[in-house]
C-alpha cells in the first residue's frame, strides 16, 4: 500500500468538503474493495475520507412502505433488519448472501453501488426495485445510476448518502455463486413494484447490471416461473470469463430468474 | 497403551499456543537491525533481460541495496538443483536447464525472481522494487505440456531441445502389447490431472542473518525439512559450510509438499545479509505464493487396460506427459516417475504393466510434490479406468475390483513395489456398508422424482508411504537417503526431551511422539518435550513429507527408546540388586517382576547423572541416539465412496455423502488421524470440483488470488463418515503406515466416478465445475 492520509468525516458536508480539498482523495466506506485494491497497489489515493462515522448516513428508516437505507449501512444490518424483512424480505436475503460474515459487517450499500462491480448483488436489487440513489446533491433513479462496468452516474466528488425505494408487492432474489469469489456468477432480482414488473440481472451482463424486458413482459401477463420458460435469453451480450462462458450464463440467467420468481415473497 | 499412550485420543499439546495466537512463525521472528526484502519479479512468462537499471531504486528512501543475479553468480552462489536423477529410456540423463536463483539473462515464468531490494521497511522495499527498470525482449510462450512437445514450440532451455526433459519408462512394453492384442476387452481412456496450487495457510517466509564476527549464517525458514535445506545450501549452493549455517524451521503453518524445496528466496536472503551487513527478512504475500510456490499435478495420460474373458486385468498401458514448469524443482523428477508409475498396479493383481512418462518444460511455475505427489495421479488414472471398465463390461464396480484384488502378501508388482500387507476387500466392504450402497437405487429414484440426478462412485486407492529405504531410493536415482534420526534425552529428574529429524507443520508431532514415549515409560505426557526444526539442536534429519514421520520418524524414536530403556533397566537392576532380565517398566516405575520391589523412573534418571552408584564400567547419563532406515515403503490403502446429487438446471454438484474406509495399520492418535483424513479429503474435493491453476496464452497466471482460484470451503463439504481397518505394517516396530496423504489421493476419483455415474457418460474433466457438469449433461456425447 502506498502512503495515504486518513480523515474521519463527521458529516456529509464535512466529507464533501474534505473530498473537494483533496483532489486525489477517495471516499472510504467499508473498505472491502478500496483497501484491498490499495494493498495490491492498484489504487493510490492521497487521502481517505472515512464515511462510516457519519450518523446521518447509517441505518435503515422505514415510513409506511417507503424504505431509506443510509449509504454507510453495512450489509449485515440490512440482512438482519426485521422491519425491512417484514415488507421486503428479498433485499434482506440479498444482503445476507454477500461475501462472508466479515465482509457483511464491513462492506456497505453505498460502497457497493458506488463501486458497481458487474458481479455485485446490490445493483440487481436496486435496479429490480426501481430504487432511487440519493447523493449529497441530487436524486438519481437506479435506471440512470448504473452506467457500465464499475461505472456510475456519480460525478467527481459526488457522494451517495442513501438509497430509497417503495417496498414492492412481491420480490425475490436468486444468486448463483462464482465458485471462487462467491460474488454473483449470475444473480436475478425480480419484483412486482407499483411501477410495474422489473427484472434485473447482475453477474452476467457484458456491460454490468441490466434489466430483462423479455422476462418483464412475460411476468406482467403471468407472474410465475413457468411464464419464463419460453423467453429467450440472448447470450451475445453476456460476459464470458474463465469461470463461465456466455452460453452457460444465459442458462443461469433463465434458471435464476425462475427461482427469483418462485421465491418471491 | 493407557490414557496417554498409543491409540488414545489425546488433545494436541501444541494447540494451546496455536489457538491463543502464540505460535512463533518465521514472520514473527525479529532480530536487531533487521531489514526487509522485496523481490523484483518478471511480469513476463518468457523474455530476455537486456538491461537492469537499479540507479533510481537505490536512491529511494530507506533503500539499503538492490542486488541482481550477476552479483549472486559472481559470489559463487550455485544454481538450484533437482535432487533425483532420472535417465531416459535411451540411457541418457535428464536434461536439466540452469535455474539461477536470480535470473541472469532470461526469465521463464511470471514471477521469476530477478533482483532483491533490501530496505528499512517492507513498504520502502516494495516502492523501490517498482523503480527498478528492466529492459525485456519478449519471447514466445508455451504453458501446456502437450503444446510444449509439439514441433515448433517455443524453446525454453537450450539444454532441453524440444522442451523434453526425459522420456522414461517402467515395466514391460512387449508383454503389455501382447496382452492387449489377446484381450477379450480393452478399456481406453484419456485422463487429465488438473494443476493445483498448494495454498498452505502460512505463506513462505525467510529471515537470513549473517554474523560477521563468527562468519556464520542463521536461516529461519518455512521448511518441512530444515536439515535437507542446510545440506543442499551447503553442498550445492555454496552458501556456507554446514558448521557455519544454522537452519531453523520454527512453527510452520502447513506445507502440503510446497515447503519441501529450497527456493531461491532462502538462498538470496542469506547471501544478501552478508552483502548488506544486515539481517534480511522476506515474507511472501498471497499473490506471490500463487506465482512462485511449486504447483502440483498437471498430467495428461492415455490409458489402455486389457481384460480376459473372466474380467481379470491382463495388462495396463499408460502414456503420460507431465508438465514440470519452467525449472526442475528439487524432487520434480521423482514425482511423475517413482512416486507415480510404481503405484500403477493399485490394489490389483496386474500381470503386465508398462508406463511411459515424458516430462516437459513450460513457461509456468515449477511443479513438484503436492499432498500425495504422484500417487493421486496414479490413483485417479487407475480408478477412473476401473470404473469405466466396469461400465463397459456391464458388471458392478465393486465386483470388478473384487475379481482383481491382490489377496496374498507379500505381493511383488511388476512396477518395483512389494506390498507387505493389506486387506482391500475389508475396506471395500466397510465402505459399501457405511454408504448403504445397496440402498442407492431407491435414493436415486427419490432424487429423480425431485428432478435431480444422483450418482455413486468408489475409489480403491493404495499409496506408498513411509518413504523410504535409502538404498532402494539411491539405486533409483535419489540424491539423499530417506532414513530418520531420533535422540531421547532423559533429564536428571526424569523429564524427557525427544529430538527428531521429522518436522511438524500441522501434523501434531508434539502430541503423537510424546504419546509414544508416555505409553512406553508410563510417565505423564507433560513431562515430555518434542524438539524439532533446528539444525543446531537436532543433528540430522530428513524432514516430513510422504507420510513418513510416523512410520520412519517414530520408528527411530522407538529404537532410541529401546536403548534408553535397556540402560535404565541395568541401573534399576543394580539399585535393587535384581537381575536385569527381571526388570519391567510400568506406570513410571522400574519394577522387579513378580515382587513389590520398584524404583521410580525419576530416581533411575537421577542415579544415572549423580553416578554415585552405577554398575561398574557404566558411563553416566541417560541419553541415546538412533537412526532408522526402513526396509520397505508402507502401503496404506482403502476405499472411498462418494454419492452426489446434481442439479441439472445449473450443473451444481451436492456431495450428499462421503465415506472413507482406510487401513493405516496401527493408529497412534485417532483424533489426529481423523483430522488428517478430513483435511486430505477436503483437498481432494477441491481438486475434483473446484481448484484449477489457469494461465492465459501469454503465460499470465489468471488464478492468482482467491477471487479466481476456488478453494474448498466448509459449505462445499459434507460431513465425512470414516472407519479404519487394520492390517498392521510388518515393516516397522509400531506397525503404522501413515495417513497424511490418503484423503487427497483417494477422493478425486470417487467423486468423478460418482458424477459421471449421475450424468451417464464419461466426458468430464476435473475440476467438475457447475459449468462443466451442465455442459456434460446438455451436450451431445
Ligand atoms: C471477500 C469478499 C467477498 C465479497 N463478496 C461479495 C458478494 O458476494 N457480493 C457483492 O455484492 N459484493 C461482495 N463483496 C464486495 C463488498 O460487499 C462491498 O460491497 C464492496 O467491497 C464495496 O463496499 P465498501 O463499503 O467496502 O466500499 P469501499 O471499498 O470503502 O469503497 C468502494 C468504492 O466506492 C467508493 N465509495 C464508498 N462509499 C461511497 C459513497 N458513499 N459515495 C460515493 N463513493 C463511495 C469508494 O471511494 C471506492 O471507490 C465482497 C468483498 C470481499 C472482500
Amino acid at each position: 500500500m502506498y502512503a495515504t492520509s486518513y480523515h474521519r468525516a463527521s458529516s456529509v458536508e464535512d466529507a464533501v468538503k474534505l473530498k473537494s480539498a483533496n483532489e486525489e482523495g477517495r471516499y472510504l466506506s467499508g473498505g472491502m474493495t478500496l483497501i484491498a485494491t490499495m494493498k495490491q497497489r492498484l489504487a493510490a489515493p492521497s487521502d481517505l475520507i472515512d464515511l462510516r462515522h457519519i450518523p446521518a448516513i447509517r441505518g435503515i428508516r422505514i415510513e409506511g412502505r417507503k424504505v431509506t437505507i443510509g449509504a454507510a449501512t453495512p450489509h449485515a444490518d440490512v440482512a438482519a433488519s426485521r422491519e425491512l424483512a417484514a415488507i421486503c424480505p428479498a433485499i434482506c436475503k440479498l444482503a445476507g448472501h454477500i461475501g462472508d460474515p466479515h465482509v457483511r459487517h464491513m462492506g456497505t450499500i453505498g460502497g457497493s453501488i458506488a463501486n458497481n462491480d458487474p458481479a455485485a448483488d446490490y445493483p440487481a436489487g436496486l435496479l429490480g426495485l426501481g430504487a432511487t440513489v440519493v447523493t449529497d446533491r441530487r436524486s438519481i433513479s437506479a435506471d440512470d445510476f448504473f452506467t457500465g462496468l464499475f461505472e456510475t452516474a456519480l460525478e467527481e466528488g459526488e457522494m451517495v448518502t442513501s438509497v430509497t425505494f417503495e417496498a414492492p408487492e412481491k420480490a425475490g432474489y436468486a444468486k448463483f455463486n462464482n465458485p471462487a469469489s462467491r460474488f454473483a456468477m449470475t444473480g436475478v432480482f425480480a419484483a412486482k413494484t407499483a411501477g410495474g414488473i422489473r427484472v434485473a440481472v447482475t453477474g452476467a451482463g457484458a456491460s454490468g447490471v441490466f434489466r430483462h424486458p423479455g422476462f418483464e413482459q412475460a411476468l406482467a401477463s403471468n407472474w410465475s416461473p413457468d411464464a419464463l420458460s419460453n423467453v429467450a435469453v440472448d447470450a451475445s451480450n453476456l460476459m464470458a470469463d474463465m469461470h463461465a462462458n456466455a452460453e452457460y450464463r444465459a442458462n443461469l440467467v433463465k434458471v435464476m430468474a425462475k427461482r427469483a420468481v418462485a421465491s418471491a415473497g | 497403551m493407557g490414557v496417554e499412550g498409543i491409540g488414545a485420543r489425546v488433545t494436541r499439546k501444541e494447540d494451546k499456543r496455536f489457538l491463543t495466537g502464540k505460535g512463533r512463525y518465521t514472520d514473527d521472528m525479529t532480530v536487531p537491525g533487521m531489514k526487509y526484502a522485496c523481490f523484483v519479479r518478471s511480469p513476463y512468462a518468457h523474455a530476455k533481460i537486456s538491461n537492469i537499471d537499479a540507479t533510481a531504486a537505490k536512491a529511494m528512501p530507506g533503500v539499503i541495496d538492490v542486488l541482481d543475479g550477476k552479483q549472486l553468480q559472481a559470489d559463487g552462489i550455485g544454481n538450484l538443483i533437482c535432487g533425483w536423477m532420472i535417465h531416459s529410456k535411451d540411457g541418457s540423463p535428464m536434461r536439466m536447464g540452469a535455474w539461477h536463483p536470480l535470473a541472469v539473462d532470461t526469465v521463464r515464468y511470471v514471477g521469476d525472481a530477478i533482483a532483491i531490494v533490501v530496505a528499512d521497511s517492507s513498504g520502502e522495499a516494495r516502492d523501490a522494487a517498482e523503480a527498478v527498470v528492466i529492459d525485456y525482449e519478449q519471447l514466445p510462450v508455451v504453458t501446456e505440456a502437450v503444446a510444449a512437445l509439439a514441433s515448433g514450440a517455443p524453446q525454453i532451455h537450450p539444454e532441453a531441445p524440444g522442451n523434453l526433459i526425459f522420456d522414461w519408462q517402467i515395466g514391460e512394453p512387449d508383454a503389455v502389447d501382447k496382452a492387449i492384442a489377446a484381450a477379450a476387452h480393452v478399456t481406453e481412456i484419456e485422463i487429465l490431472n488438473n494443476r493445483l496450487s498448494p495454498n498452505p495457510m502460512e505463506p513462505r517466509a525467510t529471515l537470513g542473518i549473517y554474523d560477521t564476527a563468527e562468519d556464520h549464517y542463521t536461516c529461519y525458514t518455512t521448511s518441512q525439512n530444515p536439515h535437507v535445506a542446510r545440506l543442499v545450501m551447503s553442498a550445492f549452493y555454496n552458501v556456507a559450510p554446514e558448521n557455519k549455517l544454522r537452519v531453523i524451521a520454527p512453527d510452520v503453518g502447513g506445507g502440503f509438499g510446497s515447503k519441501i524445496y529450497i527456493y531461491p528466496e532462502e538462498i538470496i536472503c542469506l547471501w544478501a545479509s552478508k552483502k548488506t551487513g544486515v539481517p534480511v527478512k522476506w515474507t511472501s504475500d498471497r499473490t506471490e505464493a500463487f506465482l512462485t510456490d511449486a504447483h502440483g499435478r498437471d498430467h495428461v495420460s492415455k490409458v489402455k487396460m486389457a481384460f480376459d474373458a473372466n474380467n481379470r486385468i491382463t495388462a495396463l498401458k499408460v502414456d503420460t506427459i507431465a508438465n514440470l514448469g519452467a525449472y526442475m524443482s528439487l524432487f520434480s523428477s521423482a514425482v511423475p516417475t517413482y512416486l507415480y508409475a510404481t503405484l500403477l498396479s493399485g490394489q490389483y493383481a496386474i500381470p503386465a504393466i508398462h508406463a511411459n512418462v515424458r516430462t516437459v518444460y513450460t513457461n509456468t511455475v515449477p511443479v513438484d510434490a503436492y499432498r500425495g505427489a504422484g500417487r493421486p495421479e496414479a490413483t485417479y488414472l487407475l480408478e477412473r479406468t476401473m470404473e469405466t471398465a466396469a461400465r463397459e463390461l456391464g458388471i458392478s464396480p465393486a465386483e470388478l475390483r473384487k475379481i482383481n484384488f491382490i489377496r496374498s502378501f507379500p505381493y511383488q508388482t511388476p512396477v518395483i513395489m512389494n506390498y507387505d500387507a493389506g486387506d482391500y476387500e475389508a475396506s471395500l466392504n466397510a465402505a459399501m456398508q457405511a454408504a448403504d450402497w445397496a440402498g442407492f437405487a431407491a435414493r436415486r429414484s427419490q432424487s429423480e422424482a425431485k428432478g435431480k440426478k444422483r450418482g455413486i462412485g468408489m475409489s480403491c486407492y493404495i499409496e506408498a508411504c513411509g518413504i523410504a529405504p535409502s538404498a532402494a531410493v539411491g539405486s533409483l536415482g535419489a540424491g539423499v537417503g530417506l532414513w530418520e534420526s531420533a535422540e531421547v534425552r532423559v533429564n536428571a529428574v526424569g523429564t524427557i526431551e525427544v529430538l527428531t529429524g521429522s518436522h511438524s507443520h500441522g501434523q501434531g508431532h508434539e502430541t503423537t511422539f510424546a504419546q509414544l514415549v508416555a505409553g512406553r515409560l508410563g510417565v505423564p505426557i507433560e513431562s515430555i518435550n518434542i524438539v524439532h526444526g533446528d539444525t543446531d539442536k537436532v543433528q540430522m534429519g530428513m524432514g516430513t513429507y510422504g507420510s513418513r514421520s510416523g512410520a520412519v520418524g517414530m520408528s527411530a524414536v522407538v529404537k532410541a527408546l529401546d536403548k534408553v530403556e535397556a540402560k535404565a533397566k541395568k541401573i534399576a537392576a543394580h539399585l535393587m540388586e535384581a537381575s536385569e532380565e527381571d526388570i519391567v517398566i510400568e506406570n513410571g516405575e522400574l519394577k522387579v517382576a513378580g515382587t513389590d520391589k520398584s524404583v521410580p523412573w525419576f530416581q533411575v534418571a537421577l542415579a544415572s547423572y549423580t553416578a554415585h552408584n552405577l554398575p561398574s564400567g557404566m558411563e553416566p547419563g541417560l541419553k541415546e541416539t538412533a537412526f532408522y532406515d526402513p526396509s520397505n515403503f508402507t502401503f496404506p490403502a482403502g476405499c472411498y465412496i462418494a454419492e452426489v446429487e446434481i442439479d441439472p438446471d445449473t450443473g451444481e454438484t451436492d456431495i450428499v455423502q462421503f465415506v472413507a474406509a482406510d487401513d493405516f495399520g496401527n493408529i497412534i492418535n485417532p483424533m489426529i488421524v481423523e483430522g488428517q483424513v478430513h483435511g486430505g479429503i477436503a483437498q481432494g474435493i477441491g481438486q475434483a470440483l473446484l481448484e484449477n491453476v489457469q494461465y492465459d496464452a501469454n503465460g499470465q497466471l489468471l488464478t492468482a488470488s482467491y477471487m479466481d482460484y476456488a478453494m474448498p470451503r466448509a459449505d462445499d463439504l459434507p460431513s465425512f463418515t470414516l472407519s479404519h481397518q487394520n492390517t498392521p505394517c510388518p515393516g516397522n516396530p509400531l506397525g503404522i503406515k501413515g495417513c497424511g496423504e490418503a484423503g487427497a489421493i483417494g477422493s478425486p476419483p470417487a467423486l468423478i466416478n460418482a458424477i459421471t455415474d449421475a450424468i451417464g457418460h464419461n466426458k468430464l474433466t476435473m475440476p467438475a465445475t457447475p459449468m462443466k457438469v451442465w455442459q456434460a449433461l446438455h451436450s451431445a456425447h
